[in-house]
């Protein structure tokens, strides 16, 4: 009697996660992002064709938007090692229904870290220098080594725990449709479920859950000592690669919950992701900008206080002068409001959160701007006698193209991937579930 | 015939004594007068036959450029072909000039914003416009000290921070001290040019503009030429003459011998008519290096702005052209 009841309510839970095809508004949605990336496609074709004479960028603004959208691309890709890895090794059970939503964002997000890195090549068509002459000792040679790292680690983690899910999805051909389905058994159908099976796996998950931490904090901290390792003021810094790490974790739990809230709104999936889910990532939320407020602390009020005259121009620069506006909008929106807000249990609700979470995203994407370009406007010796256009910077609309090309980009693998997978694993859920009322018979 | 633009030269190189003197063509026609000019007011020229100097006045005259961007009319008759040098192997460039560790020295106190050396530079090179390897700046260390003209380029560093950075080996550091740029490798990633404390480099952002014979020329590190969309550029100590054994171009073209060039082992570094003991000059002048702070160890030296053959106004004026 009691089994039959939790067949039934099983075959609900299923029922309630198996991916589901587009709505009207999902369609619409996918439509406007890849129209978004086809313009940066666009962009990108131009830019091959006359060089980076297109952009905006100049002998002294030599990095600009396309290297602070890649530093918020491995910053975001964090997340899926901090709600993978770190919840599950330490414990934290309610993190579950976050962990695929988590592991999209990140392989989305460093496919586009990879790509958008091409893009800033001046001389793509050389890239297999990369590998025919790498020189150990350059710092990209080491972002190359763990973005590769990070990317294989992220699609397995992504990739294990689907199996036992692709099993119940064969069970839905008629559901799926026979392309999908044809994909399905591709990608899964060796998976029998077997006793056998099942620990090899468990053992994989947890030997990647264990690997994944230091790589992720290698690739951030790599890319951090991209601009650490130079002499500039404003990069010259050693508190870089913390900073940077604290940074990317919250960006990446910001992006977390805004999914959170859409997958929960467009897929009703209430029952699933729960209001407690939202209170606990706030108060994770508020933990991780009260660090990266810490590490802000670090970065800029010790240079101020002393003021170095190699430093002074930049540091007036960014919290008086012409890049004041930026920084302490990105201050304000991406750290200081979050910790007001989700300090409270009424601001730890869905939509403000939803709301904390955009704000968090947008002021890092900002952050990561205002890493780049004014360091690069304060050079050692003064620019003089170059052209006007070297002294701003501000992208070309090949630039945005680009960048905002990415950005759908990634957006348009998160969605595509939550079309053909569950977004919320369902084998996991049912052995929760299991457990659950296993406990309340006793 | 102005005199500045003759070449002169300050150490000899005794492997290599080109015979061939078939024409090299149009790009090297500012070298051409340049030798011619050398050949006229020098007698003693380890790199000439001698032949030229009992060549008759003809009459007819061409007109040509110099190194310096001026016309100038020169009789046919002592149109000299520019010895052929076979392209240098990318190994061979790699490597540098056995035995020499090249220095440039800067004499702040002369220099007063002229920017012949620059245009010199620009021009030898075919940099595009807005592209320049060699910079004058203003300075001024305080409030209340003199402001003077600082020419930079390239330093050579010894510790080089741009080699250390790139991570094809694209930009790379010889035995001579030559920091130099290998064209065909480069990805433009552009980490040497935030590397670099100097500012120096420069990028080719565009489709460089260059004649389609230069276009055509054998590329090698060493000669500047072709110039290479997406690669970076910067000054190259002008690797293709000193393995002539002759000055860059700079040197060679300043009026005001702000610049001295030459070989640390030889202790010897010239501007063209005087050749000083370069721990000589260094010691008694005072000669420093830029930012030594950064443990980057530059070639290049500067002498002090003390006093000054020119008030700082004098080359105001030249900003004011440049800009406009
Ligand atoms: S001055 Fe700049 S470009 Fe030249 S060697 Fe030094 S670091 Fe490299
Ligand atoms: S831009 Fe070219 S030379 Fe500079 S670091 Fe990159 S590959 Fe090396």
């Amino acid at each position: 009697m009691e089994n039959s009841i939790s067949i039934a309510d099983d075959e609900k839970i299923i029922q309630d996660l198996l991916p589901g095809k587009f709505n009207t508004t999902g369609k619409v949605w996918v439509g406007i992002l890849t129209a978004i990336s086809l313009v940066g496609v666009y962009a990108y074709y131009r830019q091959l064709r006359y060089g980076l004479i297109v952009t905006n960028m100049r002998d002294y603004v030599s990095w600009g938007i396309y290297i602070s959208n890649f530093v918020f691309f491995v910053a975001i890709s964090l997340v899926g090692s901090l709600i993978t890895a770190v919840f599950r090794l330490a414990g934290v059970k309610w993190g579950t229904p976050l962990t695929r939503i988590a592991e999209m964002i990140a392989v989305a997000a460093i496919i586009f870290a990879s790509i958008i890195i091409i893009v800033d090549m001046g001389s793509p068509e050389r890239f297999y220098n990369l590998f025919i002459h790498p020189r150990i000792q350059s710092p990209i040679m080491w972002d190359v080594i763990v973005i590769t790292t990070y990317f294989f680690i992220s699609i397995l983690l992504l990739y294990y725990p689907l199996l036992p899910d692709i099993k119940i999805l064969l069970r839905f051909k008629e559901k799926s449709g026979p392309a999908l389905y044809k994909f399905y058994s591709f990608l899964g159908s060796f998976w029998k479920g077997s006793h056998k099976q099942y620990l090899l796996s468990k053992k994989a998950i947890n030997v990647l859950c264990i690997t994944i931490i230091p790589v992720a904090f290698t690739i951030h901290t790599v890319t951090s000592w991209l601009f650490a390792t130079t002499y500039r003021p404003g990069w010259d810094s050693t508190n870089f690669g913390a900073y940077f790490i604290a940074g990317a974790f919250l960006v990446g739990a910001g992006g977390v919950v805004v999914a959170m809230y859409i997958f929960r709104k467009c897929n009703s999936l209430e029952k699933y992701i729960t209001l407690d889910h939202f209170d606990k990532m706030g108060r994770v939320l508020v933990l991780l900008a009260l660090l990266y407020l810490y590490f802000n602390v670090n970065e800029f009020l010790t240079p101020f206080f002393k003021m170095k005259e190699s430093e002074a121009g930049y540091l007036k620069d960014l919290l008086s002068g012409s890049f004041a506006p930026m920084f302490w909008f990105a201050v304000l929106t991406g750290i200081i409001l979050p910790i007001i807000v989700l300090l409270f249990k009424k601001g730890r609700r869905p939509l403000p959160m939803f709301i904390v979470g955009i704000m968090v995203v947008v002021g890092a994407w900002f952050k990561r701007y205002l890493i780049v370009t004014p360091t690069l406007l304060h050079p050692f010796l003064p620019m003089h006698d170059v052209p006007k256009a070297y002294h701003y910077y501000f992208p070309s609309w090949e630039e945005w193209a680009i960048s905002m090309g990415s950005l759908a980009g990634a957006m348009l693998i998160i969605t595509l991937l939550s079309r053909i997978f569950p977004i919320i694993p369902i084998q996991e859920t049912l052995t929760e579930h299991h457990h659950e009322t296993a406990a309340q018979n006793i | 015939m102005d005199q500045k633009i003759g070449v002169k030269y300050i150490f000899k190189l005794n492997e290599m004594e080109p015979e061939n003197n078939s024409r090299r063509g149009f790009l090297l026609t500012g070298l051409a007068v340049a030798g011619l000019v050398a050949g006229c007011t020098q007698k003693k020229d380890p790199f000439e036959a001698g032949a030229e100097e009992q060549a008759m006045a003809s009459g007819k005259t061409v007109k040509l450029l110099s190194v310096d961007g001026e016309v100038i009319e020169v009789d046919e008759a002592f149109l000299k072909p520019v010895p052929h040098m076979p392209p240098v192997s990318n190994t061979e460039a790699r490597v540098g000039i056995p035995g020499k560790k090249f220095v440039m020295v800067i004499d702040l106190s002369r220099c007063k914003n002229l920017k012949i050396c620059q245009a010199a530079c620009d021009h030898a090179h075919e940099l595009s416009p807005g592209q320049n390897w060699i910079k004058v700046r203003p300075m001024q260390d305080a409030e209340h000290t003199a402001p003077y003209w600082q020419p930079t380029l390239c330093m050579h560093c010894d510790e080089p921070p741009c080699v250390k950075v790139c991570p094809v080996d694209a930009t790379f550091k010889r035995q001579d001290g030559i920091v130099l740029i290998d064209h065909d490798r480069c990805i433009g990633c552009r980490f040497c040019m935030a590397a670099c404390p100097y500012s120096t480099r420069v990028f080719n952002w565009g489709e460089p503009e260059i004649s389609t014979e230069i276009a055509s020329e054998p590329y090698t590190p060493e000669s500047p030429f072709p110039q290479k969309k997406g690669t970076v550029g910067k000054c190259d100590f002008c690797a293709d003459m000193t393995r002539r054994g002759e000055l860059p171009h700079c040197v060679t073209a300043c009026p005001n011998n702000v610049y001295l060039f030459g070989d640390m082992n030889e202790d010897s570094v010239s501007n063209g008519s005087e050749t000083f003991r370069f721990s000589d000059l260094i010691r008694d002048r005072g000669g420093y290096r830029l930012m030594e702070d950064l443990g980057t160890k530059p070639s290049v030296y500067y002498l002090p702005p003390v006093n000054r053959n020119f008030p700082f106004e004098s080359g105001l004026e030249n900003d004011k052209l440049q800009n406009s």
